[in-house]
Parts: structure tokens; sequence; C-alpha cells
């Protein structure tokens, strides 16, 4: 029996190992268009302390680790590119404590969105946490190392800035833990010690989170979806600027799409809007519709659509079965909300260059400091001409995104490698160290963020 | 010609996302409603990756092993993914399943014990290998009627006639059904397996001729009216049998027996003084939407305090018995089988009685009690042996 193959299932167990085709062919996949590549091994441990064996193995070993989770990033970040011991970190979880005063949980690393949202539904239904759009089995630390935005981001940002303390297995195998739970007090901040945030945006490159402690918000009793909609794009920026400027949403979205067609060409706005009582309801739609967009429908440059109540948790996305093709990928940007126009009209043109049709959406980070706007691609899995199309849109959208002067989020390999490309030399350099110092051996994720 | 060019759905099989949505429960508490998913914890396991899986050996990207196969075949054809998969192909899943395994059967390759399954069936009319002439053990000794033309034909199928413990529920609703006066009557040795399991199993011929033996047998004995004590064959009876032409009024017991209650027939005076909690039988619950007879049977019971576990209705967790597998057993061992999960689903709700309306959860689920050491803590009884009580039967 393989040496590894035996010290893994000694580690965690044998029906939690494998290298058998059927396991490596499906953990070699993303969701997305990205190719496939097998891992050597699947583990799902279930313990921090199975991780840290786990990545010491690998350092004995000079193997690679990638970390999983919820594998929905949709940019093969979790694809082996160099193969390895895949860890599907979704049995880890538990949902360790909720703080009902201190308005945070902490979670193991394997709890996913939607259980989350359950388990808070169920046993703290005043509390809510900012939920990402994306398939409710992606994991809360999954999304959050990702720099993910959910559905409060308009109010409280970017769902890696909700994140009041961390437990690491660092490349090396060494525990420790960051924020206020690093010198034994309870999870409740990320502040004020010494900076050594190192593992967002890396991939799992720098590190393993297996616990997080995110903060959670008021749940208003009441939660709905407002609907805007302007022909002219340009209008955009400064109707997201009145709108943010109120303080009175939860969720800010602009949406453009081909399909269904009567909606080309035309801009929709959703905006979140929650509240304890009718009265709040009241005020703040009077707020968001009469006084601070009240004037393009009056002037018959938009039209207020009217307010559904309920939200729907977790959100459905049918996109990937738009024509039966069972797959769809987006570019995601991190950008200035002032570049709206652009973004929609130059991604209108790289997709009706390549014959798919076009879906742009970008949902409000803070209060107007950013969007994140998506370019999405649908294609067909079993023609894969379609999958090459929709792959040289995505790059060439991942090029548009820093000509635009964007920053492109969750960057795939192609994207990861422009970025570097003009990267300040001394950020670089600076990186370059972080991660040698950090993952000596090179084993963590590599593929990602390669060359630094 | 490619495999995939044969495969019934290869047009649409590709269409899986493979986003999770089908792991879930109704109301999204775990990751943990898709039983083999739940049992093994890896990808391969989950609704979408058995997809792909098939797939992928359909379009000869991976081969055939025993292990892919032992994949296919854990799937329980609860339906759990079809209620949460939020893509208009999700009335197909189960039917990619069976169809894909039917492939495989065409190709003589299936795990042995899926094969020995099948075999017993053929040649004994129950999977487990059991003598035909064993059929009736489970009416010895007991007054009950043979059929010969009464209201109501009381299919027994092969868990209530040979399984020691499903046996005492087949008996419970005889003495039931008697005690109300209703005209019935059973076919003994001369039932047949209903073949539920071999549907499901992706063997088409073998169910086939299981069909039409059973409808030519019931049609020979003038048989209108036919009462199941177990969902899957109740299941198969409702809505297979008609497309061989057996159209017949197919009931589950709990429907007759709250008919009879309705009337004034039954009697639950006696009361059940116990919290009990209800485990929806998928056969009956998601295949078949029936969520509320069983739970207005139990609520007419005095002193029975209803108590709802987490996952109830159509977001039950699957016992890990259905396609077979209270037999073939692919997900059985370890704390993890959806069998001991629901057994501790059920403790969690503070009940000291776990009703069941299916012989193979009985068994299934008394086992993992077993399991779980909750024997002290928690009974497993079928809804029939309850009422027995209620109505003063000993
Ligand atoms: C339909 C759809 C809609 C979406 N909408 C949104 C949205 O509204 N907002 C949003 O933010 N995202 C969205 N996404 C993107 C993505 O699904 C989410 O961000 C998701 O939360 C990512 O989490 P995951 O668990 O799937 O991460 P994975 O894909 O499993 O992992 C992401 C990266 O982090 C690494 N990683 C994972 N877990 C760990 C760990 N514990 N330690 C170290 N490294 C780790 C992986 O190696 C990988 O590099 C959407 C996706 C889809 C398909
Ligand atoms: S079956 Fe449906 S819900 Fe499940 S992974 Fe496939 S597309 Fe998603
Ligand atoms: S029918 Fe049940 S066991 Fe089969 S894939 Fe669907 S949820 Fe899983």
């Amino acid at each position: 029996m393989n040496a590894i193959y035996q010290a893994l299932a000694d580690i965690v167990d044998a029906e939690h190992v494998s290298d058998r085709p059927e396991e490596l062919y499906i953990y070699s996949f993303d969701l997305g268009t990205a190719e496939p590549h097998r891992p050597d091994y699947v583990v799902a441990p279930r313990t921090t302390g199975q991780v840290r064996e786990i990545v010491r193995l690998a350092n004995r070993e000079k193997v690679p680790v990638v970390p999983l989770g919820g594998g929905l990033s949709l940019a093969g970040l979790a694809v082996p590119l160099k193969g390895g011991i895949l860890i599907d970190l979704k049995r880890m979880d538990r949902i360790l404590e909720v703080n009902e005063k201190g308005r945070y949980a902490v979670l193991e690393c394997g709890v996913s969105q939607g259980q989350l949202t359950s388990y808070l539904a169920a046993h703290h239904p005043g509390l809510t946490h900012s939920e990402p759009g994306a398939p409710p089995a992606a994991t809360v630390a999954g999304n959050a190392l990702i720099h993910g935005q959910g559905d409060l981001a308009q109010p409280y940002g970017f769902n890696s800035d909700q994140v009041n303390g961390l437990e690491v297995v660092l490349p090396t195998g060494e525990v420790c833990r960051f924020g206020s739970c690093a010198i034994g007090a309870s999870w409740f901040t990320n502040h004020p010690l010494p900076d050594v945030g190192l593992f967002f945006g890396w991939c799992g490159t720098t590190g393993l989170i297996t616990k997080l402690s995110i903060r959670l918000y008021p749940a208003k009793r009441i939660r709905g979806v407002g609907q805007f909609v302007v022909e002219d794009e340009e209008l955009v920026p400064e109707i997201i600027g009145r709108v943010t400027g109120t303080q009175m949403a939860e969720d800010v979205i602009a949406y453009s799409r081909a399909i269904p067609p009567f909606g080309l060409g035309l801009q929709h706005f959703t905006v979140n809007i929650a509240a304890n009582s009718e009265k709040e309801l009241e005020f703040k739609q009077e707020l968001i519709w009469d006084d601070a967009l009240g004037e393009y429908i009056r002037r018959g440059d938009g039209g207020y659509l009217g307010f559904t109540r309920g939200l729907e948790h977790p959100q459905i996305s049918k996109t990937s079965d738009y024509k039966k093709g069972g797959g769809f990928e987006y570019v995601g940007s991190i950008m200035p909300i002032e570049k709206y126009p652009e973004c929609y009209r130059r991604g209108r043109e790289i997709s009706e260059r390549h014959d798919i049709p076009y879906t742009v959406t970008g949902r409000c980070v803070g209060v107007g400091h950013s969007m994140m706007f998506a370019w999405t691609y649908a294609f067909n899995r079993a023609d894969p001409e379609t999958m090459r199309q929709a792959r040289e849109a995505l790059h060439e959208t991942d090029d548009l995104v820093l000509e635009l002067g964007g920053v492109i989020w969750k960057p795939g390999t192609y994207g990861q490698q422009l970025i570097l490309g003009r990267l300040d030399p001394g950020t670089r350099a600076l990186m370059r160290r972080i991660k040698e110092v950090l993952d000596p051996g090179g084993i963590m994720n590599p593929g990602n963020w390669e060359g630094i | 010609m490619m495999p995939l060019d044969t495969y019934e759905f290869n047009d649409v099989i590709h269409r899986c996302f493979r986003c999770g949505y089908c792991k879930f429960p109704t109301n999204w508490m775990d990751v943990n409603n898709c039983p083999p998913y739940a049992r093994f914890r890896m990808e391969s396991y989950s609704c979408g990756g058995r997809l792909w899986l098939t797939r992928a050996w359909l379009n000869e990207t991976l081969e055939w092993s025993e292990h892919l196969a032992e994949i296919l075949y854990s799937c329980t054809t609860c339906r759990n993914c079809e209620v949460k998969c939020p893509l208009s192909f999700n009335v197909d899943i189960v039917n990619m399943v069976v169809a894909a395994r039917s492939e495989m059967i065409e190709r003589g390759k299936v795990p042995p014990a899926v094969r020995r399954f099948l075999e017993n069936i053929d040649l004994h009319g129950n999977p487990y290998g059991s003598a035909r002439s064993r059929r009736d053990s489970w009416m010895q000794g007991t007054d009950i009627e043979r059929y010969e033309g009464q209201e109501y034909l009381y299919y027994v199928g092969c868990t209530g006639s040979y399984d020691t413990r499903a046996q005492r529920s087949a008996r419970a609703l005889a003495t039931l059904l008697g005690k109300a006066g209703a005209s019935f009557g059973v076919l003994g040795n001369h039932e047949n397996c209903d073949g539920n399991e071999v549907h499901k199993l992706g063997e088409a011929g073998l169910f086939e001729m299981l069909a039409q033996d059973n409808i030519e047998r019931f049609k020979a004995l003038g048989a209108k009216k036919i009462v199941t004590l177990s969902p899957h064959a109740y299941n198969a009876m409702k809505n297979l049998y008609p497309l061989y032409g057996g159209d017949f009024q197919v009931f589950h017991y709990t429907e007759l027996l709250y008919e009879l209650f309705k009337e004034g027939k039954l009697d639950v005076s006696n009361g059940f003084d116990a919290r009990l909690t209800y485990h929806d039988p998928c056969f009956l619950g998601r295949w078949n939407d029936g969520y509320e007879t069983p739970r207005r049977l139990l609520a007419a019971v005095p002193s029975l305090r209803l108590a709802e576990m987490e996952k109830s209705r159509d977001a039950a967790l699957c016992c890990g018995g259905g396609a077979g597998n209270f037999e073939i057993d692919l997900l059985g061992g370890g704390d993890s089988s959806p069998a001991r999960r629901r057994v501790r689903h059920a403790a969690e709700t503070g009940a000291t009685v776990l009703a069941v309306a299916c012989p193979k959860c009985l068994v299934m689920l008394e086992d993992a009690l077993k399991a779980e050491e909750l024997e002290e803590k928690l009974a497993v009884r079928d809804i029939a042996e309850i009422l027995t009580e209620a109505g003063g039967i000993r």
C-alpha cells in the first residue's frame, strides 16, 4: 500500500481518504471553464489536529496541499494544478458559538452559508450574516478568504472585513490564532493587535483556516426588495450614489442582461430594504424612491417597479441552465462605481463578439466606495467549443478589468499573472518574502500566485 | 457507438452544475440530506458527483469499476435532490440514476450484492433468498383469510413477509383491519415481489416480469382494491403497474386506516401515552405526497403527543434503505449512516417512540437504534402497532 495513502488513513480514517479514480476525477474539476487537474489523494478531515497532521505529512513528503471549501468560487482556485493532497474541509462543519450580545459567530471552516442562515433563523432570529448570492453549499470561510461580498455589503463592506478572528494551520504545520482569541479572550474582535492578516486573497497559499469568527448583524423583521429601472447606463453611478447616500438600504445591485429580450439594454436595480415596523419601512421607502430617485421618475428617465416582501435565502442562480447548457463562469472585479457605464458597454461587446448573451452585474460594496462588477458567460458543458469561447471571453474580460482601472476579484491563474505583471515591485517582493517564510516548501495550493 | 449516445438522458445529464443545492433539506440546516453523501461526505457520493461520474463513465472518460458501481447504487432514490435542485431537469435526476444502472446491468457490471439481490428476486420472489414456501410464515397461527374476492387484497410485501421484526407490523395491520371489520384477504405463498426496488435498481426486464405476473394474478382473483403494508409496493402498484395494464385502486395502509377511522370503525380510544415523532418514508412522502394522512391518524390517538423532527415531510432524511439498500447495504456501518443519523434526530425531539409507516424503515431504524445504544430511550414502532395498542388489542 502507498505510504502517503496509509499515513492519511492513519490520520483521518480509511473511509475519508481516497486515491481511487472516481474521487480523483470528481475533485479535479471546478464548476467553470478551468481545465481539470487530478489530485493524487483526497482526504476529508474532521478536526484541526488532523489538518495539522496532514500538512506536516505533506511537508515531509513534499507534496502539494490544496484546501477546498464549497468549491464554488468558479475560477479554478481549488483545482489541484500540481496534484497532491486535496483536503475537503466540509466535514469540519460545527457552529461553535453564537454570541447574541457581541453579535458574532465562531465557526469551523466547513460551515456552509445555508447552514449558518438556517441555524440563525432557527436559534437566533434576531441575527443575520452577510450572505453571498452563491449556492448555499459555499462555505463561510471560503467566501471570506476570497474577499466575498454578501447581501449586507452596502452597509458593512466585504465579508473579509467582517472577520473577528482566525485559527490557522500554517503551511509548516503550526497552529496559530489571530484576533482577540489569540490572547485567550473571546472571539469578539480582530483588532487592535499588530496586523498579521496574511491569509485573505491568497487562495490558501499561506495557510489553512480551520476556524473563524464573523460578525453578525441585526435581522430586521421585514426584509424585501425594491426594483428600479433606467435606460441610460450613464445614470447608474449617480443613482447608486443617491441610494447609498440615504443609508437606508442593505444591498444595492445594478444589472443588465440580454435575456429576457425585453430587458436588453435596460439597467435594473434591486435595493434591499429592511425594517422592524411598517412605519420604518414606509419611511425608508419614501427616502429612497421619493426623495432620492423621485426626480428620475418625474423626468421619465427611470421607473419604480415595486417592492416585494421577503428575501429568498439562499438565493437561487439559474444562469447555469441557460439554453440547457449546464455551466457558466464570471469574471468579478472590484471597481470604482463611476466605471459602471463603461463596464457595461465593453462587457456587452465582448459577449456579443463571442456569441454569448450578455449578463453584467454590479453590487455596491460599502457606501458607494466600490462595486463588485461581474461579467457572466454561460456555456454548454457538453460542447467544448462553447467552453473555449467562454474561456476566451473570460480572459479578455480579465484584461479589460485592469484596463478600466479595476482589480480582478478572485482571479484565476490567468488573472493572477496579469496582476503580478502590474504589481508594484516592492509589494511583490514583500509578498514573495512572506510566501517564502510561511511556506518554505512551496506546498500550499501551488500554481496559484505562482512566480510571486 | 459511444454508450452516451444510447443513454436515455444523454442530452440532459451535462446540465448538472454541481452546485450542491441537492445536499440540503428544505430548511437548509445541513448538507446531510442526500443519504450517500451524508454517509461518506465525499463529493463522489453527492448527487451532483454521481451525475458527473455517470457522465464520465458513459462518455468513456472514466472506466467502470466496482467502486463506481457502488457510488451509483448507493443512491436510495429518496428524491431529496429532486425537491432541492433549482433547475428544470430536477424531475429527471432519479430517472438518470436508474437509467445509468440499466446501462450497467446491460453490460453485466453491477456490484455483487446488487446481483445477488436481483437473482434472489428472480429465483425466490424475494431479495433475501428465502424459500417461496416460507412467504406465509408471518401469518402462521393466525386466522387471516386468503384472498378470495374480498373487498381488499392486503399485499404484505417481502419485508413484511420474511423479516421477523417487520412480520409483527404485518400481523398488527391484519389484526387492525380485522377489528375494524374490513373485508380483506392475503395471498400467502402466492404473493410475489412487487418489484419497486428492482425497478429502481435499473432491472427493467425483471420488473416488467414481476409487474405482469402480479397484475395477472390480481386480475385473475378479481382484485380491484389493494392495500399495501409497504410504501414501496404502494408506489410500484400505484404509479408503475398502470403502465402494464394494472389499473387497481391502490392504498397505503395509513390511507385505509384513516378512512376506517373517519367512518368510526377504527377504535383508538385506549390512547397511546407517549411523546412520539414520525419518520416520513420516502416512497410515501416525497414519491406520493403522503405527508398528512399518517399524521392525522396519529393525531386522532388520545394521549399521543407528536413532536416533529427538524427534518420532516419533504425535508425528511431517508433511512438509507431505498433502492434495495435495506439489503444491499452500501450505506451501512459507521455512525454517519443515514439510519443512525435519523434515530439521533428522533432522539433529539425528546420522543420515546419513533413511529414509522414502512417495514423497511422499521427494520433499518430499529437496527440503528441498537447501534446507537438508544434502546433505553426510544422505541421504533410501526403506526399499525401503535394503533393496535390504542385500540386495546393485545
Ligand atoms: C451562482 C453563483 C453566485 C455567486 N455569488 C456570489 C456572491 O454574491 N458573492 C460572493 O462573494 N461570491 C459569490 N460567488 C462565488 C463563490 O461561490 C463564493 O464566493 C463562495 O463563497 C466561495 O466559497 P467556497 O467555499 O465555495 O470556496 P472554494 O471555492 O472552496 O475556495 C475558494 C479558495 O479558498 C481556498 N480555501 C477554501 N477554504 C479554505 C480554508 N479553510 N483555508 C484556506 N483556504 C481555503 C481554496 O483553496 C480556494 O483557493 C458565486 C458563485 C456562484 C456559482
Ligand atoms: S442536481 Fe441540481 S442541485 Fe444538485 S448539483 Fe446538480 S444542478 Fe446542483
Ligand atoms: S435520490 Fe436521494 S440518495 Fe439519490 S441522489 Fe437524490 S438525494 Fe441522493
